[in-house]
């Protein structure tokens, strides 16, 4: 098992006949993924690899009983699909798009807040379910079935880490990317909650970075709610502060979201935390 | 994006906000003129994009307009945290009876925007936060309502405004709200707000930080940035689509993502000690095309600190010999005796691998791991400092 999908999840590509969404939807497909149907407003009866595009979300929804949703669409767009997909009743939305205005962002946060909807990222590598499914751009070969959670802020460091993982052994239960932007729509603490209540998750591999407190929180909640091990990488301890490290969210402003005060906390709430990610492995056993 | 003071205080203007009625000059013969024209005295306030400009005697409060020349004169062109000053700006000066701070920002935790304000105004905020966080007052914004009136009614009561104010002290938050929506700003900032010793509102010093994901929107604003302010390289990769950030190690980093970016740069400290560091952090992005490879080095090798260079390619769908070859082909374009290490994991990374090592280029090696990688680097980079050391 997994969190987030199972076999009863039915993909939607919203910005199917893009460059991107079309070359991750054979990707996905490719994995196993059951991904049922596109979307590109204007391109209504069109098919690409073999799955039918739709003009519209709902209609998509209608017709193949859809209950997530990819979206691959430039940041202008991006909060108009995403609400787009809420309004049509979707609970799973993982957007992938970087780049989306804060303030744009900010309004889509309260608007999920009153939906059944549950947004990943933006600005995400989305997730991979080993052996189940692929919901976004992680290559599949790194990741291989078995127990271990792995949540993450970032993109190419995430695929480092499973890597690592899976070639020491460990597979995975679910590899969730939840962005790197200050505004994203699941947050550390919430997906953490998934993996404690996940059966098969037996261990945790957290990886932040720089800029807010959502390690911080991550560690209080591990300290008083988490009874399997956690093991962590905080990526930037060399950064400056008040620079913006490449993601939106990654800066140190006002002497505050540095990765000694994410590292202390943690280990203070009892996680193992790695000074380099190829050791990650090696604090699992 | 950074706004200057001048320019978040014009912006703030257009939206209702008294500010005082200053100009910018560039000579000193226009801070004379200037200051003739507004009356004396005025304040010359040099215009950079860092804090501490009062401390470094980039403020100066001018009794005529001969002074505010010579000030003008002293102060332009001088250099303040390595930023050289181009502009002043000559503003009449206020009698000064309280000094209140008022901004608007991302409360990034609760996802909404928060305007807070403090009687402690003048200095900064996060000072504030630290020593006094009591005197800080906050009120979180609904996106969809916005500012709501009570809310600048309980900014007003909790730094204990006088009632006389209140009605001023609301407009003026309503409006920089406003301002901060309208104009895409993660920071909007009036610090401090002064009530004058004639019972006026008025913002003395503004700060605006605009959303750099938001700028396709906001042409007016994105012309104003200061390409003076950053480094060279760092205009360059803008153009480029590079994510380019200048250190002070010598370890050139290359890397593809940003996590793996910070990462490598982490490495490298982690390996070098006190002395050897990261040069940069570079994010070259998804793709490996040449002339992107091309661009990242040639703004790493720009920096003369650099003593070697570190290639780090995670190649999730991009594939490792793609990524050798846009390696060796920006080598071509731009050749260097710098040593080199290249580490290349993932998607074809030994084909990758075989590429470079059949190229037989000497000063470039590669290594199978992060670790390995990074003490690589460090230790190129520490022999070449000895070098150096050696031969002054």
């Amino acid at each position: 098992m997994a969190i987030l999908v199972s076999k009863d999840t039915r993909l939607i590509v919203q910005g199917i006949t893009g460059r991107e969404g079309s070359f991750h939807t054979k990707q996905m497909i490719d994995y196993g993924t059951n991904l049922v149907a596109g979307v590109t407003p204007g391109k209504g009866g069109e098919w690409v690899h073999g799955k039918p595009v739709f003009d519209n979300v709902k209609k998509a929804v209608d017709a193949t009983g859809a209950n997530a949703s990819i979206i691959y669409v430039a940041a202008p767009y991006a909060p108009d699909a995403i609400y787009e997909a809420i309004d049509a009743g979707i609970e799973l939305i993982v957007c992938i798009t970087e780049g989306i205005p804060i303030l744009d962002m900010m309004k889509v946060y309260e608007y999920l807040k009153h939906s059944n909807s549950r947004l990943i990222g933006p600005n995400c590598p989305g997730l991979l379910a080993p052996g189940i499914a692929k919901i976004g751009i992680m290559p599949g070969y790194i990741a291989k079935p078995g127990n271990v959670g792995v949540v993450s802020k970032s993109g190419t460091l995430t695929y480092e880490v499973v890597y690592a993982l899976t070639n020491a052994g460990w597979g995975q239960t679910t590899c969730v990317g939840i962005g790197g932007d200050p505004i994203i729509g699941t947050n550390f603490v919430e997906t953490l909650q998934m993996f404690e209540e996940d059966p098969e998750t037996e261990k945790v591999v957290l990886i932040g970075e720089i800029g807010g407190r959502a390690e911080v929180d991550a560690a209080e909640f591990i300290r008083a709610h988490m009874t399997k091990p956690v093991a962590a990488f905080i990526a930037g301890k060399s950064a400056p502060p008040g620079t913006r490290m490449g993601h939106a969210g990654a800066i140190i402003e006002g002497g505050e979201g540095t990765a000694t005060e994410k590292i202390e906390a943690l280990l203070s709430a009892g996680v193992r935390v790695a000074d380099n990610p190829e050791q990650i492995p090696s604090l699992l056993h | 994006m950074n706004l200057h003071e001048y320019q978040s205080k014009f912006r703030f203007a257009e939206f209702g906000i008294p500010i005082p009625r200053g100009k910018t000059a560039s000579t000193p013969q226009e801070a004379y003129e200037i200051a003739r024209e507004l009356g004396c005295p005025v304040v010359v306030k040099a215009q950079v994009l860092v804090g501490g400009r009062g401390k470094a005697g980039g403020i100066k409060v001018a009794r005529t307009p001969e002074q505010a020349e010579e000030y003008a004169n002293q102060i332009l062109g001088m250099k303040i945290k390595g930023l050289t000053v181009r502009k002043v700006l000559i503003d009449p000066a206020a009698n000064i009876g309280q000094e209140i701070y008022l901004g608007v920002t991302n409360d990034r935790a609760a996802g909404k925007p928060v305007i807070m304000a403090s009687s402690e105004g003048g200095v900064e905020i996060e000072q504030v936060a630290r020593d006094k966080p009591d005197a800080i007052i906050r009120e979180r914004i609904d996106p969809f309502l916005g500012l709501l009136d009570y809310q600048t009614r309980n900014l007003a009561s909790g730094i204990n405004l006088p009632y006389e104010h209140w009605r001023a002290f609301s407009k003026i938050a309503t409006n920089l709200y406003k301002c901060y929506v309208a104009s895409d700003a993660v920071l909007a900032e009036i610090n401090p707000l002064v009530i004058t010793k004639e019972n006026q509102l008025l913002a003395l010093d503004g700060k605006m930080i605009i959303d750099d994901n938001a700028l396709y929107r906001q042409p007016q604003l994105a012309e104003m940035r200061d390409t003076d302010a950053e480094p060279k390289e760092e205009t360059e990769a803008r153009l480029a689509g590079i994510s380019y950030v200048k250190l002070n190690g010598q370890i050139g980093c290359m890397v593809n993502g940003a996590g793996l970016a910070m990462t490598t740069m982490d490495m490298t400290r982690l390996y070098g000690g006190e002395e050897i560091g990261p040069a940069n952090f570079l994010d070259i992005g998804g793709g490996a095309q040449a002339s992107k490879v091309a661009a990242a080095l040639r703004i790493i090798l720009s920096d003369p600190n650099v003593k070697s260079v570190l290639f780090n390619i995670f190649g999730g769908i991009t594939r490792g010999d793609e990524v050798a070859r846009g390696i060796l082909e920006a080598l071509n374009e731009v050749p260097t005796r710098l040593p080199m290490v290249i580490r290349l994991v993932g998607t074809n990374a030994e084909e990758g691998r075989a590429i470079i090592d059949n190229a037989n280029i000497p000063n470039l090696t590669s290594a199978a791991t992060l670790t390995e990688a990074a003490k690589k680097a460090v230790e190129y980079a520490r022999k070449a400092l000895a070098a150096e050391r050696g031969a002054q």
